[in-house]
């Protein structure tokens, strides 16, 4: 159906604003947690907009959040390669190994210890930020966007029992992190 | 099952993934072994602590601006009539559209008497009760008491540990504009903290005035523009800005 982009435009402009802009939010707090920087996430969220509009023709009406989020991730991972490249700078914080530790080890460090208290947003925000990829990216898509297992599994590109896994271990060194700053609150 | 599964599974349960039959087998372990038991209690409390304590992030208003700048414009430009509807549905569109208009106004007027009409706005709060619309020294009384009376609430922060209290809340008009005032007590001395929206998130660092015997301290802060008004010497004027910009940082 031939239709000239200058009266396309404003229309699917229109519907993108309405569909896209109300997850803004939600899309900057995930941007914040995976880059760990403010200005590195408003770049990357407005970067995601403007792919995700280029694309919108391809959007089928699933739930906006998980495909807004892929795009999003993707662009993060650009970023994660420009860091790369910048010799001082991290890429990923876990070797591939360590998802493959036993999952227990962490648990039989504190065996029945009980969280006693509950934390500001900023003590969280920290203890969050702090956590290593990607259980990072999977705890925060699943306990801060509230994002089911099947959305996660395919904004990540990974199989959902990778998900349940990365979860579990994302949980449990949050918990053993409550647990320490806990201590040093003490 | 064994706790290594068990360690995986009770997530799925926590986020209410499993099957029915799945859930049984989980919540038979968790049963029996106090340290899966320990775990989820925990990590339920985790949650719920997280949720709590709100860890999400606002997007800031010039991103947004950004980005709407970046879309294609739709083809007729809003008139009027449209802008006003958009004041009346309150809806996140019309408030960027009121903070610009607000820019507009407020880009040219002079700042001179803009503090004249906020002195004035204090001495009209000083006669026989006019201070407060809603008392209370509560902010959870006072804050909600704002909401749909003004396009944005103004943040209200109990600052009595720190020597000011928070006696209550008032509409008022500045610039021909209805805007929230706060209102603080210090000994017998009384703040009124004016609040009201801009465009710029630009912060812009604090600066006091005197005006008729009043001292104003002025200051910008995500989106928002303050000014303190009191009889308070300038130095305490000047630690309750400090104490009050310290405690919205607290907040995040």
């Amino acid at each position: 159906m031939p239709i000239k982009a200058s009266e396309e435009d404003p229309e699917k402009a229109r519907r993108f604003r309405e569909s896209a802009l109300p997850y803004l939010n939600d899309a900057y707090t995930l941007a914040r947690y995976l880059l760990r920087n403010a200005a590195d996430a408003e770049d990357a969220v407005q970067e995601c907009y403007l792919r995700a509009f280029r694309h919108f023709d391809s959007y089928r009406g699933a739930a906006m959040k998980p495909w807004l989020f892929a795009i999003l991730r993707n662009v993060c991972r650009a970023e994660y390669a420009r860091r790369a490249a910048t010799p001082t700078s991290a890429i990923e914080d876990v070797p591939e190994s360590a998802e493959q530790a036993p999952l227990w080890h962490e648990a039989e460090q504190t065996p029945e210890a009980q969280l006693q208290r509950r934390f500001d947003s900023d003590t969280i925000r920290r203890l969050v930020a702090a956590l290593a990829e990607p259980f990072r990216e999977t705890f925060v898509l699943r306990e801060i966007q509230n994002l089911s297992y099947r959305e996660i599994a395919d904004v990540a590109e990974v199989p959902v029992g990778t998900v349940m896994s990365r979860l579990a271990r994302a949980r449990a060194m949050l918990r053993s992190a409550w647990l320490a700053e806990e201590e040093q609150q003490k | 099952m064994t706790c290594d599964e068990a360690e995986v599974l009770l997530h799925a349960l926590i986020d209410g993934e499993l099957d029915a039959g799945h859930a049984l087998e989980v919540e038979e372990h968790i049963a029996n072994c106090p340290r899966c038991a320990a775990a989820l209690r925990d990590y339920r409390e985790m949650s719920k602590a997280i949720a709590a304590a709100g860890v999400d992030y606002t997007a800031p208003a010039a991103l947004r601006q950004r980005i709407e700048a970046a879309l294609p414009q739709p083809r007729q430009a809003p008139n009027r009539r449209a802008v006003l509807r958009g004041f009346a549905m309150g809806s996140a569109v019309s408030a960027l559209a009121a903070t610009g208009l607000v820019a507009i106004v407020l880009r040219n007027d002079d700042i001179e008497r803009i503090q004249s009409e906020v002195v004035s706005a204090h001495l009209r709060s000083l006669q026989a009760g006019h201070l407060t619309d809603v008392i209370s020294t509560d902010q959870h009384t006072v804050k909600p008491w704002f909401n749909g009376k003004l396009d944005v609430s103004p943040p209200v922060i109990d600052l009595t540990a720190q020597g000011f209290t928070l006696i209550g809340g008032r509409l008022d008009y500045v610039d021909a504009r209805a805007i929230g005032a706060v209102v603080y007590r210090r000994r017998q001395h009384v703040i009124n903290l004016f609040v009201s929206q801009t465009s710029s998130t630009e912060r812009r660092p604090a600066k006091t005035d005197t005006i008729q015997g009043f001292n104003i301290r002025h200051w910008s802060d995500r989106g928002l523009n303050y000014w303190a008004v009191s009889d308070l010497a300038k130095d305490e004027l000047a630690d309750f800005s400090e104490k009050f910009e310290s405690a919205m940082r607290a907040q995040g």
